[in-house]
């Protein structure tokens, strides 16, 4: 009935928290999360799994504060304008996290940081390609987003 | 529904908390939509509206939250998931652009961007373990 009773329980809680928690929108709710997670089921996805949850909290804060530092340096470039020359390109950095769900949460960390654009991950030579927008030592951001994230992620993840 | 007649009952350190990341996210914001105006390669315009999609909504909902949170006396929080969405949501967009511009670059041999790098066909690691 519940292949996915977490995602289930999160659509409910989601549902109630837009709507408001009265009986009709419980009910309403509950119609909703049992057949997205069948929806999703259907789907087949690979069942992610995290065996070190409780370090997300910690990856969380990490990403919060690097996404204020890097609003501060992006918006420092773009208010200096064209008075201070920014070098910008792209940069490959070797990874060695395999799990997909590992990649698509390193994705989106590097993606919503400002400054950096997560382009393409190649699964054969196991390298990402990212385009740097204030980009001074290729090799300072390799150790960035290896030491930093990927680190931790694989310890979450594996 | 009048939340908003009663924004004068908001007492003061509320006020200036709101005010505060609310000029914050949108400042912000503006900045972002400015610089991607401004900024003269694709690669490099892609880089400027996530401001916006970062602290740009989330000084905005931070304040929604205070301002919502205060008048009615009870926790509001659902804004999160406006934040949630949009950070999740970002990438997709992103990189479906970012990667139509590599490949069109690259199909018209233009210089600046990486080569591509050899993806053996079939072989592809997504399509393998999904195959199961």
């Amino acid at each position: 009935m519940l292949p996915y009773p977490l995602l289930s329980a999160s659509l409910l809680l989601m549902w109630l928290a837009l709507n408001g928690f009265t009986l009709g929108h419980l009910i309403l709710g509950s119609i909703v999360a049992v057949f997205a997670s069948w929806g999703m089921a259907s789907l087949r996805p690979v069942k992610p799994r995290m065996p070190k949850w409780y370090l997300l909290p910690k990856l969380v804060a990490i990403v919060l504060y690097d996404i204020v530092r890097s609003n501060i340096a992006v918006a420092s470039i773009l208010v200096a304008g064209r008075g201070r020359r920014f070098r910008s390109g792209f940069i490959t950095v070797p990874l060695d996290l395999q799990n997909p769900t590992a990649l698509a949460v390193l994705a989106v960390v590097v993606t919503s940081t400002p400054g950096t654009a997560w382009l393409e991950y190649n699964s054969l030579s196991r390298t990402v390609l990212i385009h740097v927008l204030d980009l001074v030592d290729e090799a300072e951001w390799q150790t960035l987003i290896k030491g930093r994230y990927e680190a931790l992620l694989m310890e979450i993840f594996e | 529904m009048s939340t908003i007649e009663h924004a004068g009952d908001l007492p003061d350190w509320a006020a200036l908390a709101v005010s505060f990341f609310l000029v914050i996210g949108a400042g912000l914001t503006l900045i972002g939509t400015i610089g991607f105006v401004r900024l003269p390669t694709f690669y490099e315009r892609i880089h400027a509206p996530t401001l916006g999609t970062s602290w740009g909504t989330g000084g905005i909902v931070m304040a929604s939250m205070i301002f919502f949170t205060v008048l009615s006396t009870r926790p509001v929080v659902h804004e999160i998931l406006i934040g949630i969405f949009v950070t999740v949501t970002t990438p997709v967009t992103l990189m479906l652009l970012a990667r139509a511009t590599l490949h069109r670059d690259r199909a018209e041999g233009n210089p600046g961007v990486p080569a591509e790098e050899p993806v053996e066909a079939g072989n592809r690691e997504g399509a393998a373990t999904r195959a199961d």
